[in-house]
Parts: C-alpha cells; structure tokens; sequence
C-alpha cells in the first residue's frame, strides 16, 4: 500500500486542534430545518452523550461529522481537517445504527474487508477480541443476533485506531445484557484516550457513560455539560395534584408563584414544576381545591423532558 | 457517573498509559491514506468468493448456459452442420458463452443494488474506499466471472461435438464474447444504482433473456424480418455478431461495432449519472 500525502492538499489535521469542531452549523432538506444552528467543541479523550428525542437532529449532525453530508451553513472539522480527510486516515470511525454489513460474508471476512480498505489497520482478530467477537469470527453476518452485528460494527470501527469514535444509537434493539456488555467494551476502549460521541435517547446511558452531556433539541443544543451540571438545571420539584375544572385563572396564578419553572394540566390533573415547592404546596391546599397532593425531586429524566418538551416555552 | 468512571480507570491504569502515548503521539502526525482510492487484491478475492458462494448466481451464470449449450448444440443433426470455419455446434456454443458472460457481469454489477439496499455502499463511505475503487472491484469480479462462464461452456464444447478450424478461432471468439460483457457490466451498475431493490436480477432475468433474443444467441433471426430489423438495435446484437465473426467468416460490420460503442456509452453515461446522485454529499 502506497502512501499519498500531498504537503499542500488541506488533508493535514492540526496539532492541539479539537477532536470535533462545529461552528454555526444549519442542515436543511428543502424546507425542513433539521440542524439549526450547533456550535460544538469535544476534546480528544472526551466521552460525550449526545442527547435528544428523535427528529432532534442528532443522525443528520452525524451524517455532517462523518462527512455523509454537508452543512447547509457553518463549518464542520475534526482534527482540524475536512471529515472525509479525516475518514481517509482512519482517524474517525462510527457505529451506525442498522444495516451497513454483508449477511453473506462471515464475521472475520467482513473485518478482513474493512482492513483492507484502510493504510493501516490493527488486526483484525484484536478488533474482534475487543469487541468480545472473536468466539463468532465464522459465523455468517445474517446468523448473528442484532447485539452481535452490532459488536461486529463496533469491532469494524476499531480497526483503523481512531482518535474519535461516533456511535449512532447503537444500542438500539439490544437486550439488557447486550446493552451491558457493548458499554462495558465502550468503555474499556474510552480508557485508552479516544474521544467518544454517541448519540442516545436513553437518559440512563447518557447518565451512566458519559463525561459530557450536550442535550439537543428541534436542531439546538439546549443544554451542555456534565451530567451533574445538567441534572442541576433540574434543581427543583414537581408537584402533582388533583384539581378537577382547574381554570385559566388557577394555572396564571401558579406559575406566578416565585420559582415555577412550568404548569401543565392534564384531564383533572395539574403539574407544577417549581424550584420552590413548599410555596407552590401551601398555594395549592390553601387557595384552592387541589387535594391528593404529591412532590417528587426531579431526576435527568425531568430535566430531559422539560428541555426537550414540544413546547416553545421550553425554547431558549 | 463520577464513580463508575474513577473505578474503571484505576483498574485499567497500566494498560491506558501506554495506549494513550501512542494515541497522543498519532494525533500529532498525518496519517497514510491508501493508494488506488482503496482498491487492493484482499476487497477483489473477497468479492469473488462472495460471488462463487452464491448458488443462485452460479446456476443462472454457469449452470444454465452450459445446460442450454447441451440440449440445443449437442446431438441434434444440425450440430454437425458446416457454419463458416466450423460446425454449428460451435457456433450454439458461442452463443451460450456470450449468454453466460452477459448474465455474469450483470449480475455482479447489479449486485450493487443489493449493497445500497443493505446500507453497505454508506458504510463503505466511512472507509478511504472511493465509489471509483468499488465500482472497478464490481467490473473486475464481473469480468473474472464472465470468464469462468465462457470457460464452461467452452471446454463442454471441446469436449462433446464443437468443432473449429483453427485454435486461433477458439481464442478469437471466446475473448470476444468475453470482453463484449463489459457493456453488461455497466449495464448492471447502471440498474444497480436505479432500482431500489435487493432482488434486482428478478426484474432483470427475463430483459437478459429478451436481450439475448434480439442478439440470435437463442435462434438465428429471420433475415429481412420486422423482429430482426428491431433486433439490431438491441445490445447484445453487435456483441454477438463480432464475437461470432471468426468463426462464420463474415466480415465486420460497422454497424455491429456502432451498436457496441452506443450501448456502451449509454450505459455507463447511466451508471456514472446514477452512481454521481448515489454517492453525492447533499
């Protein structure tokens, strides 16, 4: 295998430059505005959970990190070079979600592929020890178990020794044990200094795996930070009780209470989510017909719905 | 979070800090991309023996055409009949050869309609492969299993009542009708990138089958009629006529090597334009 590396071509990635650098990014198809404007920055040896329902835009930010596609507008840039330039060198690799493998070729003969397609691989049977494959190497892509394809994919994105990996929800469709074991392998490779992204929208694995939580939504990063700085953000209550006809009236006059973050009712119900709860409580037993009253801390998951709400009131 | 993470780390200490200098140290340097865009022997044999695993192929390809080559140039009284420079059994053989080739290359480049509905063309873009790379290993696996098809039916026509006059014709029309099958291999990659499907020879058995109709590899035209008229048009017609040339002796006709050039330009103008929508960055 030759190597090509042409001094002037914009293909040389930048000493100290960040593992994943996304500027003013916006992503259009027609009038669909999928990504609307992201600014990002992961460091090399970062873990970052990036968090959304779906439709928030997180698949078409992947597609632009891994150069699938390109920004209607802003800048995308890993190392500080091009995606593709990037992919070309083996310095990002990714798990996607489904499909991308051959039912007809074997585990093994799908990895001997994959290595050959790049200048310098590790080998593929280390790959398949590290991804807890190496039992299977025969076994025909199609007779796999979803879990197992995806330790597959996960084993062909380690072949080339990326610097930063990006997993697309790729715990999709597994069991809780083949959830358990692809984190454990995730985060066994973490140790060795890449940077990880992985798009999730489940909360526990955000919670769980990752350094950094960047939570997206309609296209934006609505919150960004350790999991701790983002559970933070939910640093109050949600209250819960019964008020049968609760009228506009009623709701105005709580979220007019000093630190009500939000109200909602449902059917007879109304939730209260309030950073001061005892004012809200007192409100609602004395000035009005609420009974059944209950309070709970707000976990990630509180904060994630609240952040993520279909509502404009959640919009920052 | 802040737990798990402290636990692992300290458990893994001394494996991490050799990994993580080699790791910084690799930040800092450019890496090699592979030459020829990703082309290597390792993607070529690995896509052959993809193709000669496949039992469905293996029968349309080389089964079914040395089958026909049997029935229809083997024993009945006509095959021992003179055909120019040899007999026409040789020249059913021939025919089946050009069959074969072109049902091979098809299948090979359509075969990329099976990978795009499998989602491997997209996973083959996070590689340092290039679409030019993929699509000349599809060419090359096509053409090495046109050959194994003209080879079958060849050595079962050296074999049983197949006569030429010279070794030299035996040459001439099987690298012919060989290397004409590259049209069908564009032609595959032209309806690879177009249909959406993961059955696509289903659709395309029987426009083969018309194709080889319009070409006289299944029986000769009648000359001067409505159907031969059409048939010259068709693709496989100038392919099949050149290839059989040595052996009847005729010389070539323009027109053959004008319908060989169109269709080869139609086809893969087609699979460039498909293939350029395929893989574009949108």
């Amino acid at each position: 295998m030759t190597t090509t590396l042409d001094a002037t071509a914009p293909a040389r990635i930048r000493a100290g430059a960040p593992a994943i650098s996304l500027r003013g990014v916006t992503k259009s198809f027609g009038p669909v505005r999928a990504v609307r404007g992201i600014d990002l920055e992961v460091q090399p040896g970062e873990v970052v959970a990036f968090l959304g329902p779906n439709g928030a835009g997180k698949t078409t930010t992947i597609d632009l990190l891994l150069g699938l596609s390109v920004p209607s507008e802003g800048a995308v840039e890993l190392f500080g070079t091009t995606p593709r330039s990037a992919v070309e060198q083996g310095l990002v690799s990714a798990v996607m979600q489904t499909g991308g493998l051959l039912k007809d070729l074997t585990v093994g003969e799908t990895l001997r592929l994959t290595a050959s397609l790049f200048s310098d691989t590790t080998e593929p049977a280390d790959a398949m020890r590290r991804a807890g494959i190496l039992a299977i190497a025969d076994r025909r892509v199609g007779d796999c178990s979803g879990g197992q394809q995806q330790r597959l994919r996960f084993a062909m994105a380690l072949l080339p020794d990326p610097h930063l990996l990006i997993l697309d929800e790729p715990t999709t469709g597994m069991d809780v044990s083949g959830r358990r074991d692809f984190w454990a392998a995730i985060r066994q490779d973490a140790e060795r200094g890449r940077s990880i992204l992985f798009a999730t929208h489940y909360l526990e694995e955000a919670d769980a795996y990752a350094d950094r939580i960047v939570l997206v939504r309609k296209g934006r990063v609505v919150a960004d930070g350790t999991a701790a700085e983002v559970r933070a953000l939910a640093s109050g209550r949600s209250l819960r009780a019964t008020l049968p006809g609760a009228s506009a009236d009623d709701l105005a006059q709580l979220a007019g209470l000093r630190g009500v973050d939000g109200c909602e009712v449902r059917g007879d119900t109304v939730l209260v989510h309030s950073r001061d709860s005892d004012a809200v409580a007192r409100h609602l037993l004395t000035r009005t017909a609420a009974r059944d009253l209950e309070i709970e801390a707000r976990g990630i998951e509180d904060v994630f719905l609240a952040l993520t709400a279909d509502d404009d009131g959640a919009d920052q | 979070m802040t737990s798990s993470t402290t636990t692992t780390t300290t458990s893994t200490t001394t494996t991490a800090s050799t990994a993580a200098t080699t790791m910084t140290d690799g930040a800092r340097a450019n890496r090699p991309t592979p030459g020829l865009g990703g082309f290597n022997p390792t993607l070529l044999a690995l896509e052959l023996r993809r193709v000669l695993r496949n039992r469905r192929t293996l029968v349309f390809t080389l089964a079914m055409p040395a089958v026909f080559f049997l029935l229809f140039g083997v024993g009945a009284d006509y095959a021992g009949r003179d055909a120019g420079r040899g007999n026409v059994s040789a020249f059913i053989m021939v025919s089946m050869a050009a069959y074969g080739a072109m049902i091979a290359t098809t299948s090979s480049g359509a075969a990329v309609a099976t990978e795009r509905a499998l989602g491997w063309s997209r996973q083959l873009r996070l590689t340092p492969l290039r679409p030019v790379a993929y699509v000349a290993v599809k060419i090359a696996t096509a053409m090495v299993l046109g050959a194994v098809a003209v080879l079958v039916v060849y050595v079962l026509g050296a074999l049983t009542s197949a006569d030429m006059d010279a070794v030299g014709l035996w040459v001439a029309t099987s690298v012919l009708a060989w290397a004409g099958a590259v049209v069908f291999a564009a032609f595959g990659l032209f309806m690879g990138y177009l249909l959406p499907s993961e059955n696509v020879m289903q659709v395309l058995g029987p426009v083969l089958a018309v194709l080889a109709f319009g070409g006289g590899l299944f029986m000769p035209l009648e000359e001067g009629s409505t159907l031969a008229t059409i048939a010259e048009f068709t693709p496989m017609y100038g392919i099949a006529n050149i290839a059989h040339a040595p052996l009847t002796g005729d010389s070539l006709e323009l027109a053959w090597v004008v319908n060989v050039v169109a269709w080869a330009t139609v086809f893969t103008a087609g699979a460039a334009w498909r293939m350029r929508r395929d893989t574009a960055r949108v």
